[in-house]
This record gives C-alpha cells, structure tokens and sequence, in this order.
C-alpha cells in the first residue's frame, strides 16, 4: 500500500503513477475501488488551531477522534457533527478528517451549522496531473478565486487527493437538551418538526424515526437559554402532543446514534436520500422500506431495503437524490447538462483518469 | 489599469448584434444608443469607465438563454450586471463586450415556509427578500451594508457577506440552488430544495464566480426564523492591540455573538459627525452583538461585559431598547458613505487571521505614513475581514495612483501574515493582478479549468478575476 507522508511525495507518487488509484483514508466510509492502494494516513497532524480565530488546520490523513480531542480540549467542537459510518459499513479503523471532507459528510446539525462544505475553509489537493493545488486558506471569509474548497468538499475524490484540509469551527455548546414527541406519523412529524425549525428558538437537530413513532428536537447554548427555549418550544408542539425532556446525558447519546444511523442495523442495501423536507412523508411511502429514519427536519431520510432493490424504479423522479451507502455502489445519476459539466470537470482534473474511474468508489 | 485590447472586428458587428437581438427582445429591452449606454459604463468602482457595445435587459430565463447564444455565435463577449454595486469593478463593461442585466427579473417564484425556502429572480434587491418574508417571521440572512441596492445576481457572484455572516455565514452558506444560463445558451439547474449536492458542489463554485461561468437567473434561497430580539453593547479601547484581544477572547469564551465589528478613531468620528450614533470618542470601539429573547441577551451580554472588564474598556454601554440599537447600527452601516461625504476613498477587504490584527493594523498605519494618505479602519472582526479605507484626492493628478499602490502593500500584507486579498468583494478588476501574490500559477490553472468547462470560449466576464497575461491564450 502507498503511504506518502509528505505532500510532495503524494505529488510524486501520483506523477509516477500509470495506473488508477485506489485512495483511501481511514478506510472506514470506503469501497476498494481498482487500482493500486493509497492511504493518506501517513499525512497527519494538525497544523494549525487558533481557538481565539476559530480555526483548526490539519493533514487529510489526520484521525477525526484527534481532531475532536483537541477541539474539545478547548471547549470547541466541529459544527458539522460529522457520521462515524463504522457502525452502519461495519468497517474498523480510524475515520479521517480528509474522508469526512471528500464525502461532505454532515451530521443532525446541519440543519443549523450548515454543512461540512460549510465550514470547510481552504483545501490543498494534488490533482491527477500530480500538481499541488491550494485553495481557500485559513480565514472565514474568503472569495479571492474560485471556490474550489467547496468544489472538493463532496467529490469523492475524483479531482484530486485532499492532502491538508482548514475549517472554521465553533464553541461547544454548554448544554443541551431535547424535547421528544411521541405516536406521530411521518406527515405529522414531518409538519412538526417544521414547526419547531421555524421558531426562533434555534433547534439544532430535528429528527423523526417511524419505528418508534419517536420525532425529536433538539436544543443546545448557555444554560439558562436552553432551560427558555425548552419551555418556548413545548409550547410550539403542543399541538402535536405534549413533549417529554430529555436531559442532556440521553439528548447526548440520542444525537449519536442519530447521526451514524443505528436505526439502519440489520441486513440488507441502506440508501440515503437528500430531498426537499416536505417531500419525505410520500417519498417514504412510495420507498416500502423495511426501516427508515428522518432527520434534518425530513431533508435527510436513511432506508433499509432488501438487498438489490431498484429504490430507484419505486421513488420515480423526485427533487433531490438517493445514493446507495451500503451494499453495491450506486451514486445519483445526473441530468445530461450536470452530467457533461461533471465530466468536463474530472477530464481537466484528472486527464489520465487515475481518481475512481467510476465515481464513488473512492472516499 | 489594463484592460484588453479592443477587437475592431466586434465593434463592426454592432449592427449584426442589435438586428439579431431585436428578434427575441423587445425594443425597449435593448440599448444601443452611445449616450444611453453610459448608464452601465461603471459599477461602485467608479474611476474605471467604458460604456459597452451594447446593453440587454431580459425579462425571462429563456430570454437571457437567446441573448447567450447569439452572443455566443457572434462571438461577443459579455458581462453580467446585478445592480451595479460591485466595488472590485465586477460589472465594469468593455467597449466590446454587452452587459446582461437582470434589473427586470425581479419575481418571487416560491416561499415555502416549512420548508424554509423562497425561490425568485436573481434581479431582486437582498433587502427585498427579507421584506418579502419579513411579515411571517422570517428573514434572509446575509446583509451586505448595500443590501437596499445590490441584487441577489450579485450576491451570488460575488458571494458576498454582511456584518451577521459570523453567526450565519455568507452567500454560499445560504443558497440551496440556481438556474445558470452557460453562454452557449444552455439552461442548467443546479441543485434546488434539497441541502445537499448528488454529485460535484456545481453550486459552490458557481457561487463567488463573479459572472464568469453562467448567468444566474433563478434562485432557492435559505431562510430563516427572526430572532426574538437582538441587541448590541458597544465597548471602548484606548488601544487597536486590547481592542483585538478583547475579540478573541469573547470568541474563546463559548458565546458566539451574531456580530462583532470594529472601528478606529478616525473612522469613530466620521461615522459620528455623520449619524449621530452616540459613539465614544476613543481609539479603537467595537459593536458586538446577541440575539434571542430578553433573558437570552442578558445571559450572553453579561458573559460579554464581564470579558470586557478585564480589558480595562473606556467605555461599555449596553443599547437600552430599539431606537438606539438602530442608530448604532446606522453608524455602523453608514461608514462607507459618511467617509464618502468627506473623501474620495478607496475601500479594501482583505481578510486576515484574528490574531494577526495587531501586526496588520500597525502596517497599516505605517503605510500611511509613508504614503501620506490618511485611512481608517471599520471591518467586521469576528471574522477578520478588513475593510481599511484609504482616503484620497481624485482630483488632484497622481493621488489614485499613489492609493492604489498604497491599498496594494496592504492587500500583499494581508496575505502574508496568512489571509487572503479579498473577503466579500470579489476580484473584479481592482485585484486581479495581485491573484499572484496569494496563488501559485497551478492554483490559478486549477481554477481556470473551471471556466473551461462551463465557457470554453471564454466569453463571460473574461477580463476578470485573473492577471490578463495568465489569461491571454484563453481568451484569444
Ligand atoms: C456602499 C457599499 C457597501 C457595500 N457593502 C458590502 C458588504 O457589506 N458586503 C459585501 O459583500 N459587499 C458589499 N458591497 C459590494 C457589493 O454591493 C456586492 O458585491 C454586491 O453583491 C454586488 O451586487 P450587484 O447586484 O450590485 O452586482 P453587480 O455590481 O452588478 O455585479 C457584481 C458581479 O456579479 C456579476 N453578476 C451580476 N449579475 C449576475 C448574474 N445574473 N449572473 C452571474 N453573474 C452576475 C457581475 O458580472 C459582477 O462580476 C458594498 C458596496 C457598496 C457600494
């Protein structure tokens, strides 16, 4: 397996190489693709974290649980809450910050802190022609260029091998605190979670599983803000049902079993489709499900089916799109316009074709 | 400043062009008369001028779709204009080039509330936006202090931000999808209600693309429930240096305010002269600002002031209710135009590491003594976006020139201590031929492939953004 651990190494390799390239970070959120094995796990470390400017710099190979540790040592967390995928994949080995980025990967609070892409503020990659390319940098504001941070937040690795990665990132909460409804359908729940995410009271994560008929919010800040806006937003439920409270150690592990998925357990192909929020309710209808779970208010549904079913020929068209996470790969196919501008892309980027010739098969 | 060379051979297609454009548009949609097309000679750069070939006003994306290609076909090139507030000169025409503007593309499409979105025409004013939702509760966050002017075409091509994008984030942070029209005339929708791109971020590079990939007619926009309340305290520094430390230590103390912002002496006291606000007169003063309900803004405020005492502030005053936190803001938001009333000036925004404003401020001072321009310094800090404005003379020969190489070693200093040229107002012209003191000529190459692709003719805006000579064989 090629290990670079130096960024000039990564560009030399990838000059060298004359075949494609399976890349890989902690292997974790990952399928084999073909070609000769790259890690970027010899690329560690964080080399920057400025907590007065809110900003954390570090190598893509660089272990999340390093970059969480050191945040959190400083009462600063990322704001993306990114998915843990070993859980739902079954894989071990160490999630890495740079496959979080080339997967976009975005937990509950994105319904509020905005996405990985979003707090991504600057990339350096070497492209297929084994040339480093910087973007962005380390501040948060930032529009000298184009935004190429945000073009390789998500690109599975098709343009280029993300070597160094810089976020913005955010105080931790000082508490938190979630309200639960029970007995609600998905339409119900789907309208109550709307409800919640239009208040002002600032709900950071909004989710609904219908196995238990379960729809939570959640609510995070100072104390004595949460304890307010716990009361403010019962009130706004109340015509969905009367909300229990959960204290913080259950909001806590509630959250993260939310966020990686663990409704999904079992056998079987797990989809995840991002749509419009209040498409979900006849879009799980129409998926037959063997289990599913909401969350971004609806905007994000996960869904168990049997191995091998065509989700695709049950959904119809819709306005947004399903990607298969486990079992065979199976990326959103794109309108001819999208598709043309995609590969016209992935041609400039990576004219040997060496970064997954079939896209989605490296993260 | 350099412009390219006018091509004779479409200057002689003028006739072509309006013939061929009269057949989609309506006469009162295209204007090609000499003296009616000096009202797009310029955007808020104004010491550059050069009215165009022409200029079109289309009411629809199929419209701006046949203006494309027949522009495309002629070979002609064009730009795109919003409202023509761009301080970089994004919209700033060639005497061969047609100006695009979506002033009369201007209806709301959408507003969902449940799902948090509004869908409209790019031509919209940003305050408009608000207004429109303002009425149920919700408002559209980013707030350019030209929001009454500047459209949301311009937003999203410079992906501009305001004095709340601490909290909320700018532009990009807050677009959820685009109809872009490609110069060839081809309509592409990229991305829509949904929160997450299916394949390539398409719309995250083609927001901050400063026209030059498409022409973005239609959005979805992301937006939000009002605060129940929002107030400011301002705090006063007789030092720049304990004024930044007190930002970073409020940063670091867990609260994050909506707003930080930041003013020096000289600017303090034009704003105040101007509007009234109430501003101690002390070196350096700092608006910071928190939202929620009434409880909620005691709790953080306290945190805040109790942060600034350790600071030893000259003065800390809480806003007592609405009409003074409006004034507040009315300094705040007035300063380019209250600097305007007593200078030409010439405002920069490049963005640096929070910790690195007391070396850059320090520059910044030096440079002016040496250049002898007087500037002042107002800029949003939580973010570290500079907005230095250096003050000159255009009517007296060489002063421009003198500023311009002035605001130049403060953009290169900007970048050296670790920031960037530009935080929200693009490159245009005005900082394009500084691309090479923050890029490598592969990270200009790698971003010029992006253009490439969606304007392989280069045709759009293509003057812009990159030094002319990285682009010469491009735009041949
Ligand atoms: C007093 C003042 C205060 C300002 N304050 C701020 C501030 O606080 N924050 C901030 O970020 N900016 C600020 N600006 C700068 C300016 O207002 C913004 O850049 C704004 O977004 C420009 O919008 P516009 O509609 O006027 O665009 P224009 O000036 O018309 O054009 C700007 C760029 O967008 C391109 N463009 C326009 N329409 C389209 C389209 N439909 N499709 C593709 N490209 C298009 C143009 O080609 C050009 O490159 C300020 C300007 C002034 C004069």
């Amino acid at each position: 397996m090629l290990r670079p651990e130096t960024e000039e190494h990564l560009a030399e390799i990838v000059r060298g190489a004359n075949g494609p390239l399976s890349v890989r970070g902690g292997a974790t959120r990952h399928r084999p693709g073909p070609g000769e094995a790259l890690t970027t796990a010899g690329l560690t470390g964080i080399t920057l974290y400025e907590p007065g400017a809110l900003t954390l710099v570090a190598r893509a190979g660089t272990p999340m649980a390093e970059v969480e540790a050191a945040l959190a040592a400083e009462g600063q967390r990322l704001p993306f809450e990114p998915m843990d995928h070993r859980p739902l994949l079954g894989t071990t080995g160490e999630p890495t910050i740079g496959g979080a980025v080339a997967l976009n990967v975005s937990g509950p609070r994105r319904v509020q802190a905005g996405a990985c892409r979003d707090s991504l503020i600057g990339v350096r990659f070497v492209d297929g022609e084994g040339t480093l390319v910087k973007n962005g940098g380390r501040v948060m504001k930032n529009v000298t260029g184009y935004d190429l941070v945000k073009l390789m937040a998500g690109a599975r690795g098709t343009l280029g091998i993300l070597s160094e990665v810089s976020f913005k990132v955010l105080p931790a909460a000082a508490t938190e605190a979630t309200l639960r409804l029970s007995g609600l359908d998905v339409a119900e729940a789907v309208k109550a979670m709307a409800a919640g995410l239009s208040s002002p009271f600032e709900v950071t994560a909004a989710a609904h599983d219908p196995a238990t008929g379960e729809t939570s919010l959640r609510i995070e800040g100072l104390a004595g803000s949460v304890a307010y806006r716990a009361g403010e937003l019962t009130r706004v439920l109340a015509p969905f049902g009367t909300a229990e409270m959960l204290e913080p150690e259950t909001s806590t592990a509630l959250w993260t079993d939310i966020r990686d998925a663990r409704a999904m357990a079992g056998d079987g192909d797990v989809w995840r489709l991002s749509v419009r929020p209040s498409h979900a309710p006849d879009l799980v209808a129409r998926a037959g499900a063997e289990a599913a779970l909401l969350d971004w208010g609806g905007g994000l549904i996960w869904l168990r089916l049997p191995e091998g079913t065509d989700l695709r020929a049950r959904l119809g068209g819709f306005g947004g799109h399903a990607t298969r996470v486990r079992g065979a790969a199976d990326v959103p196919p794109e309108a001819p316009v999208l598709a043309a501008l995609t590969r016209g892309l992935r041609e400039r980027f990576d004219p040997r074709g060496l970064f997954s010739p079939a896209l989605g098969e490296n993260a | 400043m350099e412009m390219p060379k006018i091509d004779p051979f479409t200057l002689a297609k003028k006739e072509t062009l309006v013939e061929r454009l009269s057949r989609v548009l309506p006469q009162d949609a295209i204007i090609h008369d000499l003296e009616e097309t000096r009202a797009y000679e310029c955007d808020a750069l104004t010491a550059y001028r050069c009215p165009p070939l022409a200029a079109v006003l289309p009411r629809s994306t199929e419209q701006v779709s046949a203006v494309l290609r027949i522009c495309h076909e002629l070979e002609i090139p064009v730009v795109p204009r919003g409202a023509g507030t761009s301080l970089a000169g994004g919209a700033l025409p060639t005497a061969d080039s047609v100006i695009l503007g979506v002033a009369r593309l201007t209806d709301v499409l959408e507003v969902d509330y449940d799902d948090r979105i509004i869908r409209l025409q790019t031509g919209r004013t940003n305050l408009s936006v608000t207004g429109h939702v303002e009425a149920d509760g919700f408002f559209y966050a980013p707030d350019p202090s030209s929001q009454l002017a500047c459209a949301i075409a311009g937003n999203i091509a410079m992906n501009s931000g305001g004095a709340h994008c601490l909290k909320y984030g700018v532009t990009t942070n807050n677009l959820l999808g685009v109809t872009l029209v490609q110069m060839d005339g081809t309509v592409v929708e990229i991305g829509g209600a949904h929160m997450d791109a299916g394949g390539l971020d398409l719309l995250g590079v083609v927001c901050g693309s400063e026209g030059q990939l498409g022409l973005v007619t239609e959005a979805t926009l992301r937006i939000l429930p009002k605060p129940e309340g929002a107030r400011p305290v301002l705090i006063g520094f007789d030092s720049l240096e304990v004024a930044g430390a007190c930002v970073a230590d409020i940063i670091k103390a867990g609260v994050l305010p909506v707003a930080i912002e930041f003013m020096d002496r000289i600017i303090i006291r034009i704003v105040e002269d101007y509007a009234k606000a109430g501003y101690p007169d002390c070196e350096a003063l700092l608006i910071v600002e928190v939202e929620g309900s009434e409880d909620e803004i005691e709790e953080q405020l306290s945190l805040i002031e109790k942060i600034a005492q350790r600071h030893d502030p000259v003065e800390l005053r809480r806003s007592q209710g609405e009409d003074e936190s409006a004034k507040i803001w009315l300094g705040r938001k007035s300063a380019f135009g209250a600097t305007g009333r007593i200078s030409d000036y010439m405002c920069l925004d490049g963005t640096i590491p929070v910790s690195e404003l007391p070396r850059v401020l320090a520059g910044i001072t030096t440079l002016s003594e040496k250049y002898g321009l007087s500037v002042g310094n107002v800029f949003h800090a939580g973010d570290g976006n500079m907005h230095p404005l250096i003050m000159y003379d255009a009517n007296k020969p060489g002063d421009l020139e003198i500023c311009e190489e002035m605001g130049a070693e403060i953009l290169k200093l900007c970048v050296e201590v670790g920031g960037c040229l530009t935080g929200e107002h693009g490159v245009g012209v005005e900082k394009r031929d500084l691309m090479g003191h923050q890029f490598t000529p592969a990270d200009m190459e790698a971003q010029m492939r992006v253009k490439d692709v969606f304007d392989p003719k280069w045709l759009l805006n293509p003057a812009k953004v990159f030094p002319l000579d990285v682009t010469a064989d491009r735009r041949a």
